[in-house]
C-alpha cells in the first residue's frame, strides 16, 4: 500500500487541483466559523455534547439493551454484529430472503467501513448508492474520499465525463443542474424497482427505540419509503439516551459538517409502516476495544460531521484517498490503527499536531493528543523502519550528553554544505538555514 | 527577578540571535538571567516522532539544569508547551514560560523602547496559539485576544499584519517537516503566499522552527522577505 506520504506526493503535483480542494474544503470550515459564532452558546453546547457521549460511553451496554428493549416493542428487528464479516453475513441473510434482489443505499459509512458493497456484489447482489457523491466515485470504481462530501475530490468536469460514460450525458456537458438531473432520471428507476433499502444512523435514541438519519438529498427518505425492507446499519457509539439530546447534536451535527444550521432532513424511524420490515444491525468491529483503552475512548463519541476534516491544514492537501481508509482526516487517522495498526502506522504521523482538528470537533475529541498516544503506541510495538529508530535512539543519546551535543552542533555547524545535497528531504524544496560561526553558548561564554 | 534562559537545541546552533535578544530584553526589563551552559534540548523530537520512551536521558538532563529555578524562560512555544505537557517533574512543568507570556503575565511590560519602523506579518505558531493560549484562535467562539499583539503593540512604528487565514498551521511540524515534504512544503507556501499578499518585509512569530521552514522556502524563492522571531523586535532599538 502506498503511504500517506507518498500519496500526497503525487496528490500535490497537481498544484492546481490541490489548491482547489484547500480552498473548496476552507470555504465549508469558513461557513461553519460563520454560523458557529452566531450562537453565543457554541462552546457550551460542545461540552454539553462532549458530556453526554462520556455519560453515554460509560453506560453504553445499558443504553444498548434499553434501545433493543424499546425498538423490538415497536417491531423493528435488532441484529448485533461482532466484526464486519458478521455484519455483512446479517444484511445478506435479510436480503437472501426477499425475491427481488435490487437494492438502494444512502448515507452509510460504515457499509464502507465493512466493505458491504463488494461482499454483495460477491453474491450477485448490486447495490445502488443513491447519493449523488457517493454514486459518482462508485460508477468510478473509487471509494468516498470525504465522509460527508464523498466526491470533493472531483470536479464538475470529471463528473461531466463519468456521467458520460456510465449515464451516455453528452460529453463535454458539465452543466451541475443538467448533471444531477441526469442522476435523478437514473436513479429513480432503481428507487421504483428497489425492495431492499439501506441506509446510515446517525443518532439511534435509547429512550423510545427510534433512531434518527440526517440528509440533505432525501434518498434515505426516498428509499426507505418504496422499499419493503429498510436496513439501518449503524455503530454501537451512535446510541444517544434521550430524545431531547438530538437538541444539542442536530444543532450541533450540520453547523459543524456544511455550516447549514440543519440538516434539510432530520428523519425519524420510529415504526415500521404496515407491511415493511425494518432491520437495524449493530456493530462493534473494534469499538468495545477502543472503548477499553482509557487513551482512545474518546474517539467513539464522533459523530462524523467532518470538521476536522474541512479544518485539517494536511487533508486539504493531500486528499481522502491519501490516508487509504473509509474514514479520513484526522478522526480516521486516530480510528484506524485501532482496527489494524500496521496498515495504518503512517496516519498518526499525517498530521502537524497543530490542534485544529481539537478545536472544531463538536464533541471535543481530543484528536490531536490521541494522534500522539497512537505515534508512542505504534513505535513501541516496533512498527518504525530500522532507519528511524536507529536515528532516534542516537538523537536521543546526543541530546543527553551535554558534551557529545556541543561537539555535535559544532560538526554540524562546520560542514552543514554537507546536507546541501538532494538526499536530504528539507533541501529539496527549502534551503539549509545559514550556520553561524559560534553558537548561542559559545558566544555567552566570551561575553 | 531571577530568571533561568532556556535556549532550545537548534536556537542554540542556528539561530544564537533569537537567545541574544531573549537575553538582552529580560535584563533589559530587570531580570537577573542565569543561562545553564549544559542545557541542550527539550526532549520534543523524539516524543513528537513516537519515541517518548527515549527522551529519559534528555529529560534528566534538563532537570539537572533547570533544577530550583521559579522562573524558567524560553523563546519557542514548542519547546516550551512540550515540557509543560510530559516533562516528568511537575516543578519543571509548573516553572516553565514560553517568553512572550512571561512578558505579558509575569513581568506586565507596558513599554518597551523598541522602534521598528516596517511592514510585518505575523506568523501564530500552533502550539503558542492553541495550547500555551497566546491568543484566541479562529475554531472557538472566544472573545479574541493576543498576547503576540499586545506586546508588539508597545514597539513604534511598526505595522502588524495577518494573513488571510490568520491562525493556519506552516506545516513545519517537526519531522514532519521530512516525512511528510511534499504536504509540509505546500503548506510552507501558502502560508508565504497569504502573507506576501500583504506587502510585508519581515515574517515574525514566537516559534524560530516555524520561522526556520518559512525561512528556508523564502530563501529557495529567492524573496526579499526575511524571518524574524518577536523577541528580535521587541529588543529592537
Amino acid at each position: 500500500m502506498i503511504s500517506h506520504a507518498d500519496a500526497s506526493e503525487i496528490f500535490i503535483s497537481d498544484s492546481e487541483r490541490t489548491d482547489w480542494h484547500d480552498e473548496t474544503l476552507w470555504f465549508v470550515r469558513a461557513k461553519r466559523d460563520k454560523v458557529s459564532k452566531v450562537l453565543p452558546e457554541w462552546e457550551d453546547l460542545r461540552e454539553h455534547a462532549s458530556q453526554i457521549k462520556d455519560h453515554t460511553l460509560a453506560n453504553l451496554g445499558e443504553y444498548l439493551r434499553a434501545f433493543e428493549a424499546k425498538a423490538q416493542a415497536n417491531g423493528i428487528h435488532v441484529h448485533w454484529a461482532a466484526d464486519a464479516a458478521e455484519h455483512n453475513a446479517i444484511v445478506h441473510g435479510i436480503i437472501a430472503s426477499q425475491s427481488s434482489k435490487v437494492l438502494v443505499k444512502s448515507k452509510s459509512m460504515l457499509t464502507e467501513e465493512c466493505h458491504l458493497n463488494d461482499y454483495l456484489a460477491s453474491k450477485g447482489i448490486e447495490v445502488v448508492d443513491t447519493d449523488l457523491g457517493e454514486r459518482i466515485v462508485q460508477f468510478r470504481n473509487e471509494v468516498p474520499s470525504h465522509i460527508v462530501l464523498p466526491a470533493i475530490h472531483l470536479k464538475k468536469e470529471d463528473v461531466g465525463e463519468t456521467f458520460h460514460q456510465h449515464l451516455g450525458t453528452p460529453k463535454g456537458n458539465k452543466d451541475p443542474q443538467f448533471l444531477t438531473e441526469a442522476a435523478r432520471q437514473h436513479l429513480r428507476g432503481h428507487f421504483l424497482a428497489s425492495e431492499v433499502a439501506i441506509t446510515g444512523v446517525n443518532f439511534a435514541v435509547a429512550e423510545t427505540g427510534e433512531f434518527v438519519v440526517c440528509t440533505n438529498e432525501g434518498n434515505a427518505d426516498m428509499g426507505a419509503h418504496l422499499a419493503k425492507v429498510h436496513i439501518a446499519c449503524m455503530g454501537i457509539e451512535k446510541i444517544i439516551p434521550k430524545r431531547e439530546d438530538l437538541a444539542v447534536f442536530l444543532r450541533l451535527l450540520a453547523r459543524s459538517a456544511t455550516g447549514q444550521l440543519i440538516t434539510t432532513y432530520s428523519s425519524h424511524f420510529h415504526l415500521p409502516r404496515e407491511g415493511q420490515e425494518v432491520h437495524i444491525v449493530f456493530l462493534d468491529n473494534g469499538r468495545t476495544r477502543q472503548l477499553a483503552d482509557s487513551k482512545y475512548k474518546n474517539s467513539l463519541k464522533c459523530i462524523r460531521c467532518a470538521a476536522c476534516f474541512n479544518t485539517c491544514p494536511v487533508y486539504r492537501r493531500s486528499g481522502g484517498h491519501s490516508y487509504h481508509q473509509p474514514v479520513a482526516g484526522p478522526i480516521g487517522s486516530i480510528l484506524a490503527p485501532n482496527v489494524d495498526k500496521k496498515a495504518n502506522v503512517d496516519l498518526p504521523f499525517a498530521s502537524t499536531l497543530c490542534g485544529s482538528c481539537s478545536n472544531v470537533c463538536p464533541v471535543k475529541i481530543n484528536i490531536h493528543e490521541q494522534l500522539w498516544f497512537w505515534r508512542q503506541d505504534l513505535m513501541s510495538a516496533g512498527l518504525a523502519p530500522a532507519v528511524k529508530t536507529v536515528g532516534m535512539k542516537m538523537m536521543a543519546f546526543v541530546l543527553a550528553n551535554p558534551v557529545i551535543y556541543r561537539l555535535g552542533g559544532a560538526f554540524l555547524r562546520r560542514f552543514s554544505g554537507l546536507l546541501n545535497n538532494r538526499l536530504n528531504p528539507w533541501y529539496k524544496q527549502r534551503e539549509m538555514p545559514v550556520a553561524p560561526k559560534d553558537s548561542f553558548q559559545e558566544w555567552y561564554k566570551k561575553r | 527577578m531571577r530568571v533561568a534562559l532556556f535556549v532550545p537545541c537548534y536556537i542554540d546552533q542556528f539561530y544564537p540571535q533569537v537567545a541574544v535578544a531573549s537575553l538582552e530584553l529580560l535584563e533589559k526589563l530587570g531580570c537577573e538571567v542565569v543561562v545553564p551552559k549544559d542545557q541542550t534540548c527539550c526532549g520534543q523530537p523524539m516524543a513528537n516522532s513516537g519515541f517518548a520512551s527515549s527522551t529519559g536521558g534528555c529529560d534528566a538532563n534538563f532537570t539537572t539544569n533547570f533544577d530550583g529555578f521559579d522562573y524558567i524562560v524560553g523563546p519557542s512555544g514548542s519547546c516550551v508547551l512540550h515540557l509543560k505537557e510530559h516533562h516528568p517533574s511537575q516543578k519543571i512543568r509548573s516553572s516553565v514560560y514560553e517568553i512572550c507570556e512571561f512578558l505579558t503575565d509575569i513581568l506586565k511590560v507596558s513599554s518597551l523602547t523598541a522602534k521598528f519602523p516596517h511592514r510585518v506579518g505575523l506568523h501564530q505558531s500552533c502550539h503558542g496559539q492553541r495550547f500555551l493560549r497566546l491568543s484566541s484562535m479562529s475554531e472557538r467562539n472566544e472573545k479574541p485576544f493576543s498576547k503576540l499583539q499586545d506586546l508588539l503593540g508597545l514597539v513604534q512604528g511598526i505595522e502588524v499584519f495577518l494573513p488571510k487565514r490568520e491562525d493556519e498551521c506552516c506545516g513545519f511540524g517537526g519531522t514532519f517537516c521530512v516525512s511528510e515534504e511534499a504536504v509540509s512544503v505546500k503548506m510552507g507556501l501558502d502560508r508565504i503566499k497569504e502573507h506576501d499578499a500583504n506587502a510585508i518585509e519581515f515574517i515574525i512569530g514566537a516559534d524560530t522552527s516555524c520561522l526556520m521552514h518559512m525561512e528556508g522556502i523564502l530563501r529557495r524563492q529567492g524573496s526579499n522577505v526575511q524571518v524574524k522571531h518577536i523577541v528580535e523586535i521587541l529588543n529592537y532599538d
